[in-house]
């Protein structure tokens, strides 16, 4: 008879084996990207597949910064995605914080509007949005791909989550003592806001950096391609290339996956908080 | 300044672009399925009529769109739940007490989730590949028939929803797993003196306690998953023969490929509905199934 603890070392070796196949299964397709970039051109493309390059070169990189507008587009990439950060810290920390503290009319009435909107997918608003840009001259600009980052009902609410545990004494106190309110929200409340600031913003970055149908809608010259739409349209004319697809394909998914890792706490605890529901 | 005021000041400017570039657009949208805007509209605004539901009978009465209803519903309703099993599968092992580097694991099967959708698609492309592929490949080692995955219309669907799951089920496992560790030990505990096997604790405990997880994940993956563009669209470009169009790439192909405007704003508000539909009809499933939600 096997006792208790050997039951369960064995339990948790099952359970380490079960990880072990979805462990596979996910980063599996993301090591074979990072190896084929590394192979000589035409190398992945044999019988049976090549798992690992047989003399590694940078050769695909090398090509593609030089011979496609690559460095370009991570540049655009940088860009917007910066930018839409800082533009999304700073219209949705200010409202996310009125909503959760200050009292204003309309508010309970508002939030609940500004709730049940989440639900219109953003595609419903693209056509319309596309044709005011029209209107105003700004397809294919930045601030065209920027104006669906600045202000987000989901950015709202996720600070006003967060805003709702700062004790009110401590802005009533500083009230007290003759601080505007501009003051109070910069010294006070931003400070204590800092963790879910940093969520906001990767969020924000993330969902720029990888945005795909709004960029491809907005942006016509290739000069301001971002770097999916440059990937999607460089996979449709060098569909051979695997190689030269998987550098590409490496170039765009590091600096997320980087981000990511140095901030998976944020990141992790911004996802529970945002699926609570309201 | 008062702090009624300052609420306004504070509140004033998000509300206000989200009013400006997010509701308004909404209604214009709706506005415009109502017309017949055209590549002549948009020379010159006095060719636009207004022309009732024509946009939408029309559209009912193409095969291409109920053709790419049917495969957005394919994509949804199998691929939905599968990715939410696979999610509840790997938080129950995560979840599990005696296994070893948590962490570790937590972040790999979390890491699909923040990759670039397109740059991951054009990887599973070639994974899917009918001579080199790896997938193929592996399946051709099991002694399995190998599959042209991408270039037959039976299987380019079904190819799409494994890289979907692949790509998003560490989502739900997150908040899976945050639903599993608030379940309180006491109840475990319990059952196991009620003489409850590990598959009855499991149903009995386990599942009705994660019934508001279940829920959650199970709109924002449904929601998620109706908006099915980037992958078509990089792996197979809607193709073989339309079997993996969806309703966005119609959208998309109707507005900016024909520039029938107010026919692509009626594809999307018809998608819209189908939304709500079937956010309510989980909501029901779940009131009936579910306790305390």
């Amino acid at each position: 008879m096997i006792g208790k603890p050997m039951r369960n070392l064995w339990r948790g070796f099952g359970g380490n084996i079960g990880l072990s196949f979805f462990a596979a299964f996910a980063m599996l397709p993301l090591l074979w990207m990072l190896s084929v970039s590394l192979m000589s051109p035409g190398e992945a493309s044999s019988f049976p597949p090549p798992l690992l390059p047989k003399h590694p070169t940078l050769e695909n990189y090398m090509k593609l910064f030089e011979y496609s507008s690559m460095g370009r587009n991570f540049l655009n990439s940088l860009f917007v995605a910066s930018s839409a950060t800082l533009l999304s810290l700073t219209f949705n920390v200010s409202a996310g914080y009125a909503f959760a503290k200050l009292e204003f009319k309309g508010r309970q009435l508002l939030f609940r509007g500004l709730l049940s909107a989440l639900v219109i997918p953003a595609q419903v608003s693209m056509i319309p949005l596309f044709l005011m840009l029209k209107g105003m001259g700004l397809v294919n600009s930045w601030i065209g791909v920027l104006i669906p980052f600045v202000a987000s009902i989901f950015g709202i609410f996720l600070i006003r989550q967060y805003a709702l545990s700062i004790p009110t004494e401590l802005i009533e106190s500083a009230r007290i003592e003759g601080a505007s309110e501009i003051r109070i929200f910069r010294s006070v409340v931003v400070p204590l806001l800092t963790p879910i600031l940093i969520t906001l913003g990767l969020f924000t970055f993330l969902a720029a950096w990888n945005d795909f149908l709004w960029p491809l809608i907005v942006l016509t010259d290739s000069d301001k391609y971002t770097l999916p739409i440059a990937l999607a349209s460089l996979s449709r004319e060098h569909v051979q290339d695997v190689e030269l697809m998987m550098a590409g394909a490496v170039v765009t998914v590091t600096p997320v996956l980087v981000l990511f890792l140095a901030l998976q706490r944020f990141y992790m605890s911004g996802t529970l908080a945002g699926s609570v529901k309201g | 300044m008062k702090p009624s005021v300052a609420g306004w000041l504070f509140a004033g400017p998000a509300l206000a672009i989200i009013a400006v570039f997010f509701f308004l657009p909404v209604l214009a949208a709706l506005a415009i399925s109502l017309t017949d805007f055209d590549i002549y509209a948009l020379a010159d605004l006095s060719n636009l009529r207004f022309v009732g539901f024509q946009n939408y009978i029309e559209l009912l009465q193409r095969p291409l769109f109920w053709q790419a209803l049917g495969n957005t519903l394919y994509f949804v309703l199998v691929g939905a739940p599968l990715s939410v099993m696979v999610s509840l599968a790997a938080a129950l092992l995560l979840n599990g007490q005696m296994v070893r580097f948590k962490g570790f694991f937590r972040t790999a099967l979390f890491a699909p989730v923040v990759t670039t959708i397109v740059a991951v698609a054009v990887i599973w492309r070639y994974l899917l590949h009918t001579r080199y592929g790896l997938i193929n490949y592996g399946l051709d080692g099991l002694g399995l028939p190998v599959v042209d995955w991408l270039g037959d219309p039976r299987f380019a669907m079904p190819a799409i929803i494994l890289f979907a799951v692949w790509k998003n089920f560490g989502y739900n496992m997150i908040i899976l797993l945050a639903g599993l560790q608030a379940i309180p030990e006491d109840l475990y505990e319990a059952a196991r003196i009620d003489g409850a096997n590990a598959w009855q604790r499991f149903s009995h405990v386990t599942l009705p306690a994660l019934v508001p997880s279940l829920f959650l994940v199970g709109v924002l993956t449904m929601a998620g998953y109706f908006q099915l563009f980037a992958e078509p669209y990089v792996m197979t470009q809607g193709g073989p023969v339309q079997s993996t169009l969806s309703i966005i790439y119609l959208m998309y192909e109707e507005g900016f490929k024909w520039w029938s405007l107010g026919s692509a704003s009626a594809v999307a508000f018809i998608l819209f509905v189908f939304m709500i539909v079937a956010a309510i009809g989980q909501l029901a499933v779940m009131r009936r199934y579910g306790s305390g939600v």
